[in-house]
């Protein structure tokens, strides 16, 4: 009996152990990932506020302190977001959200990639379906097998 | 001795703009009576350099005769400060870096003028375009940002000195590297606007703005990767890349020109894009002088220096007479850039090109519109927003990683047209070798699937491989066809193959050099990093290193005092190295500045920072960053100016490109 205790308490022990483990380096993780969203503001220098080494910085130290403080509460990504934008306003996180009149920030490249794609489609197309031009000396075209031969031996030609 | 910098500066202006006005007056009039006001307002543009060199000259002199008389030289410049560094002074500031931007746009206007002979027309129109550029340089140093300004009241004893940032060796060749590509555009916009205004004949002016833009290119790219080195050895964050408004400042007209050096290939091959190339000319000219603006204006916030002025409008009017002028031109004279536009297949170098410029032009927008949507939503939402890297880092990877397969793809599409047979049979072993890459890196521990970064990463490199093989597999095609001929070995046969085309292969080169970069890039996905405070004998590990820190002391010296670490470094049980992390605090400025200890391998950094002493024990904290494959992005760089050099090198051979044939059927239409 004392040997299936020790057993079970062991198993149990073990147990905790992980869950303390896996729930520290989730916490870990947290806190890299949140500190990585959001910046020093000690000075403009834009620098990722996990990476900020500003000699003196009064800042990054406080700020550190109140991200592991807040991800101990267990609170959520988005209210220790909040939490910082309250204290030290929206210049504060990093890149732009993706809500309201921010969104335009990462919709646009997006939008103009694509409409550049449309764009040089069509452009491709346009200019593929023109007629094929008549050399001004009204030399007859050639075609089929004896085109697919001229132009290999261009490409030999011009590449070497 | 500032008074002959002031009037130094005041008979430059005097030159430069005689040699606007009767060039211009000379350009209108036309005639025989015109030339000899032409070669006046040539001399005129040669004697404007002498002038502001004589200014420049002054300039450096006050600084090496430490004269705080002049204000400049005592924000900029103290006793204590090393000769290199008093050199440096001349662009360590705004007034003196737009004196230096005067005096390199007086160099390129010399050269020019001093090459009138190759087409003294289209020259005599290039010489008066940047003959008004020049003008407005030397408004500005004359009347807004003064680099004689004398200092009011008492005499200084000792200046502020320079910023101990920029205390350093890339110091001294960085910002000459980046100013003489940014100015650089001013040649080959001078030629492209030129060309449009006179109706230029022919592709002549073509060919001379090309390789303008290439030496221009070179200079930008050279900039560019030296701040980064600078900024990775200087700045202790560990990174190169902050995509800082004046680092994307750099890296605009970088993305346009690398647009026009492709493109313009169509105009020479084809007669295509002539509409496209011409406004890819005038926006990589425009994105020069706005990156000046952003950098100067205090519009957005940088750590850069000289971000808060008041010159910023003088930018804005200049930038929009300039974008007046550029489209007057263009209405006016729109039907002389005719293109014969027409494609016979979809897949063909022609295409490629397209797609090429489409993404490096997105990837412009990209930046431009992050750089400037803080403004934007200061407008709309009545508050600033930060843009930082992870914004365009997710915009920019995915557009990088489609350049690159274009840059693979590229090479193996010939012009007009090409049989997927062919292309299947050139890109198979590439391919396979891409493949066989990813399968590698699966199996040695890459895990795509656990982090998009290490998805991108992974990417990133497998491409790399696949434009690194169609590079390898072009030579190896080509020097076997000239062995077969000439029995010399391959290696001599590949590289008289690139002397006989050496535009091709030596944009082959940089394409090389590019993906050995992307490759250093990709290693990002994978850096670590550990801070800890080291006393006498403590450790710390990171990756496969032991760290055992043996001292840390201080040091005084003339210009500056020192706190450093000595570091072991230990892998495998074994000490590899000895590392002297510094953190120094300049006397005349009373600031800091981080003298990062760097062990760089081809496989990774080994990156130290000292960060200061901790007030309450008295021991020093390190952060160690393990980096991998950083190494491979500086090589890239050489490999990339060595390809730059051999596409500037003549033809051993005259390659021939047959002129675009005229048509009958089909007219041609304006435009692109």
């Amino acid at each position: 009996m004392p040997r299936y205790f020790l057993k079970r308490a062991l198993h149990l022990a073990l147990l905790i152990s992980a869950l303390f483990l896996l729930l520290g380096s989730d916490q870990d993780a947290r806190f890299q990932s949140l500190g990585h969203k959001v910046k020093c503001i000690c000075g403009g220098c834009n620098q990722v506020l996990l990476e900020c080494n500003h000699v003196g910085c009064t800042y990054s130290a406080h700020m550190r302190a109140e991200l592991a403080a807040s991800v101990d509460r267990g609170e959520s990504d988005d209210l220790t977001l909040q939490a910082f934008v309250q204290k030290y306003g929206p210049t504060v996180l990093i890149a732009p959200t993706t809500t309201g009149f921010n969104r335009v920030a990462w919709v646009m490249p997006y939008l103009v990639l694509v409409l550049g794609l449309a764009t040089v489609v069509a452009v491709v197309r346009t200019w593929k379906m023109r007629p094929a031009p008549l050399p001004a000396g009204g030399v007859p075209p050639v075609s089929g097998s004896q085109l697919e031969h001229f132009r290999e031996q261009a490409q030999k030609e011009t590449e070497t | 001795m500032p008074q002959i910098g002031s009037y130094a500066l005041l008979l430059a202006l005097a030159l430069s703009s005689y040699s606007l006005v009767a060039g211009l007056i000379a350009l209108v009039r036309g005639g025989t009576g015109s030339a000899r006001l032409s070669e006046t307002a040539r001399r005129a543009g040669i004697a404007t350099f002498a002038a502001v060199v004589l200014a420049a000259i002054v300039l450096v002199t006050a600084a090496f005769s430490d004269d705080f008389s002049i204000a400049y030289i005592f924000h900029h410049s103290n006793r204590d400060l090393p000769g290199p560094y008093k050199f440096a002074t001349l662009w360590s500031g705004q007034e003196g870096s737009l004196l230096f931007w005067s005096l390199l746009l007086a160099t390129y206007g010399l050269v020019l003028r001093l090459r009138h002979s190759t087409d003294a027309r289209l020259f005599a129109h290039a010489s008066v375009i940047i003959a008004a550029v020049q003008v407005f340089f030397l408004l500005l140093l004359n009347f807004a940002a003064h680099p004689f300004a004398i200092m009011q009241g008492s005499l200084p004893r000792d200046g502020n000195g320079l910023n101990p940032l920029l205390q350093y060796p890339e110091m001294v060749i960085h910002p000459p590297m980046l100013y003489l590509g940014y100015v650089g555009f001013t040649v080959p916009f001078a030629f492209a606007l030129g060309a449009l205004i006179m109706r230029y004949p022919g592709e002549k002016w073509i060919h001379i703005t090309r390789r303008w833009t290439m030496v221009t290119w070179g200079f930008l790219t050279c900039g560019i990767f030296l701040g980064a080195h600078w900024a990775y050895s200087v700045l202790g964050w560990g990174g190169y890349w902050g995509w800082d408004p004046v680092e994307n400042a750099s890296f605009l007209p970088w993305l346009t020109g690398t647009a026009f050096l492709h493109s313009v290939m169509m105009q020479e091959k084809r007669g295509m894009l002539k509409v496209w190339n011409v406004w890819l000319i005038f926006a990589t000219f425009l994105l020069s002088i706005f990156g000046t603006f952003l950098t100067r204006s205090g519009v957005v916030s940088s750590v850069h220096a000289f971000a808060q002025s008041s010159i910023g409008n003088w930018f804005v009017a200049f930038l929009a007479v300039i974008f007046v002028v550029c489209l007057v031109f263009f209405v006016k004279n729109h039907t002389y850039l005719r293109s014969e536009h027409r494609l016979e297949s979809l897949v063909s170098r022609e295409s490629s090109f397209l797609f090429n410029n489409l993404l490096l032009l997105v990837a412009c927008f990209t930046v431009l519109w992050g750089t400037l949507f803080p403004v934007l939503s200061e407008w709309v939402q009545d508050h600033k927003i930060t843009v930082g890297p992870p914004f365009f880092n997710r915009v920019l990877i995915p557009i990088a990683m489609l350049l690159l397969l274009l840059t693979a793809l590229g090479p193996l599409l010939a012009w007009r047209r090409t049989s997927v047979e062919s292309l299947k049979h050139n890109f198979l072993w590439p391919a396979i070798g891409a493949l066989a890459t990813v399968v590698l890196l699966i199996a040695f521990g890459m895990r795509p699937w656990k982090d998009v970064s290490y998805f991108y990463s992974l990417m990133t490199i497998a491409l790399s491989v696949l434009v690194a093989l169609t590079v390898i597999s072009e030579f190896i095609r080509g020097g076997r066809v000239i062995a077969r001929h000439t029995g010399q070995n391959l290696f001599a046969s590949m590289v008289q193959l690139a002397h006989r085309n050496t535009r091709r292969y030596g944009g082959y080169v940089v394409h090389f050099g590019v993906v050995v970069i992307m490759i250093g890039f990709a290693g990002a996905a994978f850096n670590q990093d550990k801070e800890q405070e080291m006393g006498y004998g403590d450790k710390m590990a990171l990756g496969g290193y032991t760290l055992v820190c043996r001292s840390y002391t201080q040091e005084y010296k003339p210009n500056y005092s020192s706190e450093w670490a000595i570091i072991d470094v230990f892998k495998g049980g074994r000490q590899i190295d000895t590392l002297y992390p510094e953190r120094r605090f300049y006397n005349a400025s009373q600031q800091t500045s981080t003298i990062v200890a760097n062990r760089s391998t081809f496989k990774e950094d080994l990156y130290l920072v000292y960060e200061g002493l901790n007030q309450d024990t008295g021991r020093p904290i390190i952060k160690v960053h393990l980096n991998p494959l950083v190494m491979w992005i500086w090589v890239g760089v050489w490999i990339m100016i060595f390809g730059t050099v051999i596409a500037l090198i003549p033809n051993a051979v005259p390659v021939r490109v047959p002129a675009p044939v005229r048509v009958q059927a089909a007219p041609a239409e304006a435009g692109d």
